[in-house]
């Protein structure tokens, strides 16, 4: 690549997938699994629905009618999508996920799924400051001040538009109530 | 001409310092989504959505239009600068975009996209001011027998017409509906699929799901690229803008017909993506020299924005006038409309005037307002870009999670929107469509209503749905289009056997 010249816009991502990363599950397997748990699912919902009815009253269907209906549908659709993956022959399915790449999704799932739980104890402003701050840290490698200052001032931000300007108040936590809030 | 006199009202409803304002930020908000990776229109406007919560439900709708109108121009800017998406709207802007910059016609190009998005919607918006009134006041003799058959030919559309698989398709929407029944029947008042779980009462919120589906997975899928990028900046000026526009009406044959068929393809369910596309292969197709399309034509980038943005625009004809979405974000508006406690449907025109008018006028200006503003902001947007993706991947979760708390203030919905981040990745990689299942989550209780509704008037007789010409007419219609590829295969098999081995 020759080198950028002064009307470009250059960014690198050096931790990005490479392209042969050894394969970790097939879209077929994938496929399986979603209409095995849709199967389920429909099951479950299918007996609630059931229970609660679903039989043509003199005015109409009733409360679980519809839903019961839905619930075959959904049973016959994924049916349908297991016969056509299993007929599907296994050479013509396509890569679900690379090692690398499900290293990079588990790489932002990870801390998302950190941060909700944080912001049930630590509250919304003060979780999204570990979050950011740790990401761009220990993800993005950039400079510890860099990544200070990006997620105070975005907190901040937050915090002003939301619970300031327009009113909405998020989940706080014990940080925010030394403050009085 | 009575909708140029409530046409005028709508403007001077707008015309205070605060809404205009809040036209301006949304339209910033909405230009920046859009030039973002991992944020498109629907999950701009579905994160910004709480923020409208305190809002009279004008500047709330004012607002969120914007964000809409911003985010469809701000696609265009990555497209054409690094040949990179933002949306999957402006795709096919990158076949001639992307050649011109490299020649160093960015500018040009810019110019020509943003001139043609505006034309594109300008057309669909005229087409909103005199057809929505007509239309819903058509509506307004619509029973629920009627309303429930528009809902099936919404439903049944999808599946006849849509390109996935079929089976996929019915899943994705069938469990949509499904999560839709979930709460309190609103018929019987008798608790459905709740399992005795409390949070469950109200529901699965539709505005949590979009968040999910749409926002937290689309970082998800972002995070498995390469997210290294390289292209040009651009600084537009005024002598280019002129020379384009000069050149314009040359190309009205392309404008026009892209147009036609954005505005199509916006009000029947097939999107601002798929009348990009046809946009520009029609340009190709009725051009003298189509080979040259691909190699940086202006026609190239006029053709595919013109037919996004027309059909973008016009997607909002069918919420407004029927309360049927014809696109994921007006599926979200929709959502709003709702959470403002209006109720979209064809008496909106009636009840709301100023509300309705409002937001039709809005859109003449907002689009006014947007051109001039990516015009002369096109440098700022594009450095954005420079702002790595681990620093710009948290801001989203946090404002995915601050948008999914805020619409009910209930942890649970938060979980909800990660649950939904999961499968709205899988989906999206096995090939189930998330479109239906939007359109079914957001209209489940509504069709279900009208069923349920029309049911009762008519001591549960099913005849109903053909009782009169005009209900009869769209339920028949619903059950061709929702057989139609079956129908199509009849047709041709027909066809045939009555010639048989000419070729």
């Amino acid at each position: 690549m020759p080198p950028p010249s002064d009307n470009e816009i250059v960014v690198e991502d050096p931790d990005a997938p490479e392209d042969n990363s050894p394969a970790v599950t097939s879209n077929r397997t994938v496929e399986i699994v979603v209409y095995v748990l849709l199967l389920a699912l429909a099951a479950v919902l299918g007996y609630d629905n059931y229970k609660s009815g679903m039989g043509w009253a003199s005015d109409g269907p009733q409360s679980g009618y519809l839903p019961f209906h839905l619930c075959l549908i959904l049973a016959g659709a994924s049916l349908w999508g297991l016969g056509t993956t299993f007929v599907k022959r296994a050479s013509m399915t396509r890569t679900f996920v690379t090692r690398d790449q499900l290293r990079r999704v588990l790489q932002v799932f990870v801390p998302t799924a950190l941060f909700c739980v944080l912001m049930q104890w630590l509250g919304l402003y003060v979780a999204s400051l570990l979050l950011i701050a740790g990401f761009m840290r220990f993800i993005g490698r950039i400079a510890w001040w860099k990544c200070i200052v990006t997620s105070v001032v975005f907190a901040a931000a937050m915090f002003v538009t939301f619970d300031v300007a327009f009113d909405v108040i998020m989940p706080k936590g014990p940080i925010e109530a030394m403050f009085g809030k | 001409m009575e909708a140029l006199t409530l046409l005028m009202q709508g403007f001077s409803v707008l015309l205070t310092w605060k809404i205009l304002a809040l036209m301006l930020v949304g339209l910033l908000l909405g230009i920046f989504v859009g030039v973002l990776p991992g944020l498109g229109g629907p999950n701009g406007v579905a994160i910004l959505l709480p923020l409208t919560f305190t809002m009279d439900p004008t500047s709330a709708i004012v607002m969120l239009s914007c964000i809409y109108w911003g985010a469809l121009f701000g696609g265009a800017i990555t497209s054409i600068l690094f040949n990179i998406p933002g949306e999957a709207w402006s795709v096919a802007t990158t076949f001639d975009g992307y050649p011109m910059a490299q020649q160093g016609k960015a500018a040009e190009a810019l110019t020509a996209a943003f001139t043609s998005s505006f034309i594109g919607s300008f057309f669909a918006v005229v087409l909103i001011t005199f057809l929505a009134p007509m239309i819903s006041s058509f509506a307004l003799r619509f029973g629920p027998p009627e309303f429930f058959a528009v809902y099936l030919l919404t439903f049944c559309s999808f599946v006849g017409l849509g390109k996935e698989d079929k089976h996929k398709t019915i899943i994705s929407m069938a469990l949509g509906l499904l999560l839709a029944a979930v709460g309190m029947d609103t018929v019987s008042g008798r608790l459905r699929m709740t399992f005795g779980f409390d949070p469950l009462l109200r529901g699965v919120n539709f505005l949590v799901a979009v968040i999910g589906l749409f926002g937290i997975s689309e970082i998800l899928l972002t995070m498995e690229e390469r997210l290294a990028l390289r292209g040009h900046t651009a600084r537009i000026g005024l002598r280019t803008v002129l020379k384009v526009w000069r050149e314009m009406p040359r190309y009205w044959a392309t404008l026009l017909r892209s147009s036609v068929i954005g505005c199509w393809l916006g009000i029947t369910p097939g999107g601002a993506i798929a009348a990009s596309f046809m946009g520009y292969n029609m340009a190709k197709r009725f051009s003298k020299n189509p080979e040259t399309f691909g190699k940086g034509r202006i026609e190239g980038v006029f053709a595919p924005e013109t037919a996004a943005h027309a059909s973008g625009t016009s997607a909002l004809l069918p919420m407004l006038a029927l309360g049927i979405p014809g696109s994921g974000t007006a599926a979200i508006l929709l959502g709003g409309l709702m959470v403002w406690g209006l109720n979209p449907g064809p008496l909106l025109f009636v009840e709301h005037k100023n509300f309705v008018w409002g937001l039709i006028a809005s859109m003449y200006l907002g689009n006014i307002v947007g051109l001039v503003i990516v015009l002369t902001t096109v440098p700022i947007f594009a450095s954005i870009l420079r702002v790595p993706f681990a620093a710009v991947a948290p801001m989203i979760v946090v404002s995915c999670a601050i948008g999914a708390y805020a619409i009910q203030n209930a942890m649970f919905d938060v979980w909800l929107m990660l649950g939904f981040g999961v499968v709205g990745y899988v989906f999206k990689k096995i090939g189930i469509p998330l479109a239906p299942f939007t359109l079914a989550l957001v209209l489940g209780n509504r069709s279900e209503d009208a069923f349920r509704l029309s049911m009762i008037g008519a001591a549960g007789d099913l005849r109903v749905f053909w009782s009169n010409s005009l209900v009869g007419t769209i339920t028949t219609l619903a059950f061709i289009l929702l057989f139609w590829p079956i129908i199509g295969k009849a047709f041709d098999l027909a066809g045939r056997m009555r010639k048989p081995a000419s070729t």
